[in-house]
């Protein structure tokens, strides 16, 4: 046999064509399979797709599961829209030009589909250099437990460098082999290992199964032993999880009781308007996201924030000066003048806004959340509590170093010995219900996160609100504080045990009790309240 | 009496349509859109020569979601403003509490809203869906291979009503399949409840027992925004729990962000993009008359169009407003609906209706993944639950009864 180099040239080159010709067939067939839009067809093209193992399959396959595959019936092909907007050909890659991609149907997708499209991405970007979508995919192989991706993640495992993506690709392998009885005894029991060291709900669950299913008494050992580790370990991780989102519930209260802390504590007037000046501020906060130009939306918060401060504190002027002013001393009388006055900016906010609840969308830096140690904790959340301590931070310090602060707390103590000293105890009631108000805006434009935006939003919090206050005794910062974490991680702590409407039941019968004990409340204060 | 009130309307040459719909309050985000419904429906059969030769006008109420204020404004459009037809309600409470008014005063109320069942009136139209005309099929479709084979259930609900029978029935339902009581978990959270992380975090507990879990949500109106959001911040996708939702339709979704809801479940009798040329036609006239080229149009308003085209065609056909002739009348009415089939008035005072299951798009709007092969028969008296069993409810002669228990023999329960 003559075998020259040239031969054997030729030869690798047919083979190799013969290979692309193979890939492109493959590709070609999936893609064909797309065109029926049935939800059994797409998902042969899915797995055609993912076995093909071509290039561009992961970029079909995510454009697939983002409804952003199409299908151009003129010119019999299937294209996708990338991110950017260009319509590309599937099979060739190239971009296509002069077709409107509204005119083309899309293929559509159902849950099956996209759990589908997440297991084939998983074993299609094991590889990718980027080690985000390394970890990601590694996370996909964990959750589909998909037996083909093994060999890929035994390859990827042996060269991998990062040493998360190593532990995720560990991570992945254990949840594939650990249920499969092929694999000798002493692999599964390292398997059992790897997820109990995992620790999370995820492994539970697999280790659960585990444990319920194999017939091998050193694997069902071994998942019995990892089963209560973890368990053990779960059930610490719960409370300080509930003491967290207790932490988080007492933020919004504290932001929502404040200025009711102010304008109750200081003045003893009970302003029913209060939640609509939590509302207005949510509102403006989505006036401002609408006018600003897309490119600072991230910045729409930031600017948000002082402006709902100052939109609240004028409209609690002007309440203070047309209505409140006239009826110091006679607390029926404001608390349903105030009434009046909370339905009137309602159906205000309604006639002008409409009935819908308006939607503000949170900065990217805002939304989602993030792994701590195994708790879970939302971003959002964390800027509201962060947010929180601010306001209290600054609320305390305008009332203890400034000549404002000082005069405020005069005519809290001791009014007519305040107006006798050349206090103008009447313009401080209208600033420190501007106060009031603006930080009830403040709180608003937190709650626009986290809660609807709509005419309604302040009843909700009006209640809460007055019970943090009274609970912390009026006229006391640190008092509303504390009202706040108590009645946040109580609530909380109740929640998972009980439910929420028998906890939050429980919690009000608590809160009666207690202030029979203690009519005023956690910290009592001398001042006119009390004179009162 | 009826003589006496036809009299009072030939006075002139219009006929009073009552709209009883909360425009303020809680509930104003759900109801006011029905009002302008039924208002474009009036225009329009008016611009047709109105019915009977008679022109319509509308008399618009609000109840402002109180619930008392729905009796009173009930009997002010019945008695002083002489309403032939009222088209109300959204709640069932509110349905509850305008129910003596109309027995009383012998008129017609067309109820839009999907509800929980166990009733049957005379003077009631129940154009929304039946348990058995949503919730069930919605659990059959997540028991299939399609939608998952769901193993697990957490249903969440607000704590009235509403979401308690149609648990009760769901539980009942499930069990009868032979789900164990423990892969069931039923939870209730107050009125526009918002701090949704507990309870999300035990759902994703619940989910994480190694079988395929997912949610029934009866969560009323305004609390399924913080709900969603939650869910999307604690990144549970469709894919690993599904929650089917029966009250979050196209206008709940308007105000919320859909991306991170993409693949969760909705099931109504209509979604808006349901591809028949009837409701394309009907979307475009909608927008023409709310002059707002992105309103959207959902189910309860699909069921006010039927309600509506059902008692123009009972009125023809008995030839009077009388209500007690239009009543018997309604029964067999048949009229095309926006989806391309035909919705019945059947004995027991409901319609017959299709049922689509729709995932959530990244735009906001529901696709159909699943939908009945016909239309479905409401089962208003539901087979699962004791007590309810035995009643079936049929107004024509003789018997024109909503209770009658086949086992005793009796009208009454």
């Amino acid at each position: 046999m003559i075998s020259t180099p040239l031969v054997r040239l030729a030869t690798i080159l047919f083979l190799l064509f013969c290979s692309t010709m193979a890939r492109a067939d493959a590709v070609d067939d999936a893609l064909a399979k797309f065109f029926d839009d049935k939800f059994p067809r797409t998902e042969q093209g899915i797995d055609a797709l993912a076995a093909s193992g071509a290039a561009n399959a992961p970029a079909i396959l995510e454009a697939l599961g983002d409804n952003r595959l199409l299908i151009d019936q003129a010119d019999h092909l299937i294209v996708y829209q990338t991110t950017g907007g260009d319509l590309i050909n599937a099979k060739t890659g190239e971009k296509l030009a002069g077709v409107e991609a509204g005119a083309l149907k899309k293929v559509r997708v159902n849950n099956a589909l996209r759990r589908a499209i997440d297991a084939a991405m998983g074993s299609l970007t094991l590889a990718s250099p980027d080690p985000q979508k390394r970890l990601a995919a590694a996370d996909a192989v964990f959750k589909a437990r998909d037996a083909t991706a093994l060999k890929a993640l035994d390859v990827q495992l042996a060269h991998e460098a990062d040493p998360r993506v190593a532990e995720a690709l560990r991570q992945a392998r254990a949840a594939i082999i650990v249920l499969d009885s092929s694999t000798p005894s002493a692999d599964r029991v390292a398997a059992v290992a790897t997820l109990k060291a995992r620790g999370d709900q995820d492994a539970q669950s697999l280790i659960d199964e585990t444990a319920a299913k194999t017939d091998d008494p050193a694997v069902k050992a071994a998942a019995l032993d990892a089963m209560a580790a973890i368990k053990a370990h779960l059930v610490w991780l719960n409370v300080l999880q509930n003491l967290i989102y207790g932490v988080s519930a007492a933020s919004v209260l504290l932001l929502a009781a404040i200025g009711l802390a102010i304008t109750f504590g200081v003045m003893g007037v009970i302003n029913m308007a209060h939640g609509e000046m939590v509302m207005l501020g949510a509102y403006t906060t989505f006036i401002v996201q609408s006018a600003l130009p897309p490119a600072f939306s991230q910045w729409s918060l930031a600017v948000a924030l002082p402006l709902a401060f100052l939109v609240a504190a004028v409209v609690g002027i002007a309440i203070e000066r047309l209505v409140i002013r006239f009826l110091y001393g006679r607390p029926l009388e404001t608390l349903l003048a105030t009434w009046g006055v909370s339905l009137i900016l309602q159906q205000g906010v309604r006639s002008l806004f409409g009935a819908n609840n308006r939607q503000v969308s949170a900065p990217d830096f805002m939304s989602g959340s993030f792994d701590w140690a195994g708790l879970q904790i939302t971003t959002g959340r964390l800027w509201i509590v962060a947010l929180a301590i601010i306001v209290f931070a600054a609320l305390q310090l305008a009332l203890r170093a400034t000549s404002f602060g000082l005069r405020m707390r005069a005519v809290t103590q001791n009014r007519r010995m305040a107006a006798a000293m050349g206090i103008s105890t009447s313009r401080i009631d209208m600033f420190a219900f501007a106060l009031g108000s603006g930080v009830a805006g403040v709180a608003g434009v937190a709650l626009s996160q986290i809660d609807n935006v709509s005419p309604n939003l302040g009843q909700g919090y009006i209640i809460d609100s007055f019970m943090v206050v009274v609970l912390g005794g009026v006229g006391n910062l640190w008092g509303t504080l504390l009202g706040a974490l108590v009645l946040g991680v109580a609530n909380k702590l109740l929640e998972p045990v009980i439910g929420a409407v028998l906890g939050k039941i429980l919690l009000l019968v608590c809160i009666i009790l207690f202030i029979q004990k203690r009519p005023r409340g956690l910290f009592a204060l001398k001042g006119r309240a009390v004179e009162a | 009496m009826a003589l006496s009130s036809f009299a009072a309307q030939a006075d002139d040459d219009t006929i009073k349509i009552g709209i009883l719909h909360s425009l303020s309050g809680t509930m104003a985000i759900s109801e006011t859109t029905l009002k302008d419904v039924m208002l474009m429906l009036i225009d329009e059969q008016n611009k047709k020569g109105g019915v009977l030769g008679k022109k319509l006008e509308a008399v618009v109420v609000d109840p402002a979601s109180n619930w008392p204020l729905f009796a009173e404004k009930a009997r002010e459009l019945i008695s002083k403003d002489k309403v032939s037809v009222v088209f109300g309600c959204w709640t069932s409470v509110s349905r509850k509490s305008v129910l003596p008014v109309f027995k009383e005063l012998d008129s017609i109320l067309f109820y839009p809203v999907q509800y929980e069942g166990e009733e049957s009136e005379r003077n009631v139209f129940y154009t929304g869906a039946a348990p058995n005309q949503q919730a069930i099929p919605a659990v059959d479709y997540l028991m299939s291979d399609d939608g998952g084979s769901v193993k697990r259930w957490v249903l969440e609900g607000t704590d009235y009503v509403y979401p308690r029978t149609t648990n009760k029935i769901l539980e009942a339902y499930l069990k009868s399949k032979g789900v164990a009581p423990e892969d069931i978990m039923i939870n209730y959270t107050p009125f526009g409840f918002s701090d949704w992380q507990t309870e999300v975090t035990k759902i994703k507990a619940f989910g994480s027992a190694g079988k395929k879990t997912a949610v029934v949500s009866t969560i009323n109106g305004d609390a399924n925004v913080p709900f969603y959001k939650e869910l999307g911040n604690q990144g549970i996708k469709a894919t690993d729990i599904p929650v089917v939702a029966f009250s979050v339709g196209e206008e709940e979704l308007a105000g919320l962000d859909a991306k991170p809801l993409v693949g969760h479940l909705a099931a109504w009798n209509y979604f808006q993009t349901i591809d028949t040329p009837e409701n394309k036609a009907y979307i475009e006239k909608w927008r023409a008359f709310t002059k707002n080229p992105k309103r959207t149009f959902n189910d309860p308003m699909e069921a006010h169009v039927i309600g509506f085209s059902m008692w123009v065609k009972a009125v023809e056909k008995a030839g009077s407003f009388d209500p007690d002739k239009v009543i018997d009348a309604m029964i067999g009415v048949a009229v095309p609906n926006l989806t391309g089939g035909i919705a019945t008035m059947m004995p027991n005072h409901h319609i017959t209706k299709p049922v689509y299951i729709g995932e959530i798009q990244a735009n906001g709007l529901i696709n159909t993944v699943w939908q009945t092969p016909a239309t479905v028969v409401a089962q208003e008296w539901s087979p699962y639950l004791e007590g309810s069993r035995d009643l079936i409810s049929d107004w024509r002669h003789p018997l024109a009864c909503g209770n009658f228990n086949v086992k005793t023999g009796k009208c009454g329960g």
